[in-house]
């Protein structure tokens, strides 16, 4: 591979992701702006005058077209927003998402507050998981056909159809309130105390990382018993490798691959398994945020956040894309 | 059209009458013989079958899903007795705050899981397989914009929009009905999966013996779509429907869990999921009654689904 190549790759990846981000904030921006619910009406106050309610809509930037409203939202994560003029007016700095009226903050700052928990949650469970159905998915294609091989795949079973709240539920009912052994909601920063952070993310990460791990413990299954049976294996054997580093060395390369392509399709559903734990944990993350939004109508609120999760997906669709071409030399040709 | 090809025209299934029965007496005989699958099947029918007759059914046992019974409580709102006030007369107990019969709203809840279920993994199939054949049999302009479409929704907060769609469309058609918009919502985020391997499978027949054969005696794309990419596709998207519903009724017990979803006072296995998180810890009976519902129509329907895959896909491994 040269540095050709790798140029040649990473720009068309990153057109296409700036091509995506621009369509899915198109849309979102379409039907949010597109409906009746406008935020100038609540911001109105009683009695409205039609006059005040132009005010408002003016002052929010809604008196312009669709496009246009697109386009300033667009501009404003580049360069921030002014809205309204002389005293009255607010600035919301780059990168502007937009602007709540109802709780008078930027968008992004209230975002950056709530994100870091869930983040925590997120990429603590995604480790468990895939450390966890690799490892199962690995030992049941070792031991197959062993009661261990199908206990594991029963479990899985099991694992893909419980709904995440459902589990989360009865392990609070189970670990915190009948055992006592971890706290049942609430969220600690990892600045103020890494250990208590840990301690109540525990069991947030093992629900949502046990259900979704059930899932690459069939998948590795499947794929290490392939692997296992290859030729390349078998040469492994035949120059007197010890069967643990045919499995470690050889095959779990191989399956990786799969596991990382699945990976990156399964970020979003990451994220959404991040908000109902975060409802199921009462935990002040950006799911909570949003169902906030959602139910106080904050509609800049609801499109900001709709938009930054659309670009955290696809931003971290980008980076499995690279890790992959770095375990995959085929897909660098 | 060399001789390598010519026993691919003869054994391919050009007139798939006469294979048919046979076929269709095999799949049955596997899928009998997986007694895990078929455990799976007799409890989606059951469930069904208990999600159509509801209303007779608890009009026959004299109970209801609406009816306030304040007297079942204690002065708390909880539940008064033994398994959050399970007795004769309430099955399963009531629900904290008003006292309606939890037997009564658990087996109601099955109608709108199982219509949102079944509704969006229809609206799903649709989309996915139209779009999927298009894309594999037209090629060109097409297959790039579908693929790419495919590859964007694949990777989507789904949920995160979900959530966004389901409070915002009601303000915008306050009279549409609640369960119309999830099976639209929900459906029209699933129809991803079932594109891509429609479209692979529609690009592999558009290339068999039987397919060229038939556009050699001048058959028309229309003709060739319906009488020979369609019914060898039919297994496929069979399979993959099935497989789908688990997570269309996960979606919408999710979204209802939420707070987005069904509304009161229509019951909702998810919703009442939801309502029993303030409860659980001095009531978790009102948790675990409509939590094993939901868990026991998706275990089923994954059971079914993936012994239905092995039994109708011959190139996946028997077990």
């Amino acid at each position: 591979m040269n540095a050709r190549h790798v140029l040649r790759f990473l720009t068309t990846r990153v057109a296409t992701v700036v091509l995506v981000l621009a369509v899915v904030s198109f849309l979102t921006y379409a039907v949010f702006v597109l409906l009746p619910a406008n935020p100038a009406a609540a911001a109105c106050g009683k009695p409205c005058t039609p006059e005040r309610l132009a005010t408002a809509q003016a002052f929010m930037g809604l008196d312009k077209g669709p496009l246009q409203q697109w386009w300033d939202f667009v501009v404003g994560i580049f360069t921030g927003r002014t809205f309204g003029t002389g005293a009255a007016a607010i600035h919301c700095p780059a990168p502007c998402l937009g602007y709540s009226f109802q709780l008078r903050e930027p968008v992004t700052t209230l975002i950056a507050a709530r994100f870091p928990v869930t983040a925590s949650i997120a990429i603590g469970a995604a480790i468990l998981w895939l450390v966890i159905g690799v490892f199962a998915g690995t030992v049941a294609a070792v031991r197959r056909g062993t009661a261990l091989d199908r206990g594991l795949m029963v479990a899985a079973v099991t694992g893909v159809s419980a709904p995440s709240y459902l589990v989360g539920l009865l392990g609070i009912l189970l670990f915190g309130f009948t055992l006592d052994m971890v706290p049942v909601s609430g969220y600690v920063p990892f600045a103020t105390s890494p250990v208590d952070w840990a301690w109540h993310l525990v069991l947030p990460w093992c629900v949502l990382a046990l259900l979704s791990a059930a899932i690459y413990a069939r998948l590795t299954r499947a794929q290490m018993i392939e692997a296992l049976g290859s030729d390349y294996a078998r040469t492994a054997r035949a120059k007197g490798l010890p069967e643990r580093r045919v499995v470690t060395r050889h095959a779990l390369r191989n399956v990786t691959i799969p596991i990382i392509t699945l990976f990156g399709l399964d970020l979003g559903v990451l994220l959404g398994g991040a908000v109902i734990t975060e409802k199921v944990f009462s935990m002040p993350g950006m799911g909570a945020l949003l169902l906030d939004a959602v139910s106080t109508t904050d509609l800049p609120l609801v499109v900001g956040i709709t938009v930054f999760s659309a670009a955290l997906i696809v931003v971290a669709n980008l980076v499995v894309d690279l890790v992959y071409g770095v375990l995959d030399p085929r897909v660098r040709a | 059209m060399t001789l390598d090809h010519a026993d691919e025209l003869v054994a391919a299934p050009s007139s798939p009458g006469a294979a048919r029965p046979a076929r269709r007496e095999t799949w049955w005989r596997v899928l009998r013989r997986d007694r895990f699958a078929f455990t799976g099947l007799l409890v989606v029918v059951g469930y069904v079958v208990v999600a159509l007759t509801a209303p007779l059914f608890l009009g026959w046992l004299g109970v209801d899903p609406y009816t306030y019974h304040l007297d079942a409580l204690d002065e708390n709102g909880a539940p008064a007795g033994w398994g959050g006030g399970i007795s004769a007369e309430h099955w399963f107990g009531v629900e904290p705050l008003t006292g309606r019969d939890l037997f009564a709203i658990v087996v109601m809840g099955s109608r709108a899981s199982l219509a949102v279920g079944l509704g969006a993994t229809a609206v799903a199939v649709l989309v996915g397989a139209t779009l999927g054949v298009l894309a594999g049999y037209a090629g060109g302009w097409v297959d790039v914009l579908v693929s790419r479409i495919v590859d964007v929704l694949l990777g989507f907060p789904a949920l995160v929009f979900m959530i966004a769609l389901g409070a915002i469309i009601p303000l915008r058609f306050p009279h549409s009905p609640r369960i119309l918009i999830l099976v639209l919502v929900i459906g029209l985020f699933g129809w991803t999966s079932i594109a891509r391997v429609v479209r692979a499978q529609s690009l592999t027949l558009r290339s068999l013996g039987f397919v060229r054969a038939s556009r050699g005696l001048g058959a028309g794309s229309g003709h060739i779509v319906l009488r020979h990419v369609l019914p060898n596709l039919a297994a496929t998207v069979v399979v993959f429907a099935t497989i789908s519903v688990p997570g269309a009724i996960g979606s919408e017990a999710a979204l209802s869990f939420l707070g987005v979803g069904v509304q009161p006072p229509t019951p909702s296995w998810g919703r009442s999921i939801g309502d029993a998180v303030t409860w659980f810890s001095s009531d978790p009976m009102y948790l675990v009654f409509p939590g094993l519902a939901l868990f026991g129509i998706t275990l089923a329907f994954n059971a079914f689904g993936d012994g239905l895959r092995d039994a109708l896909d011959p190139r996946a491994v028997r077990r």
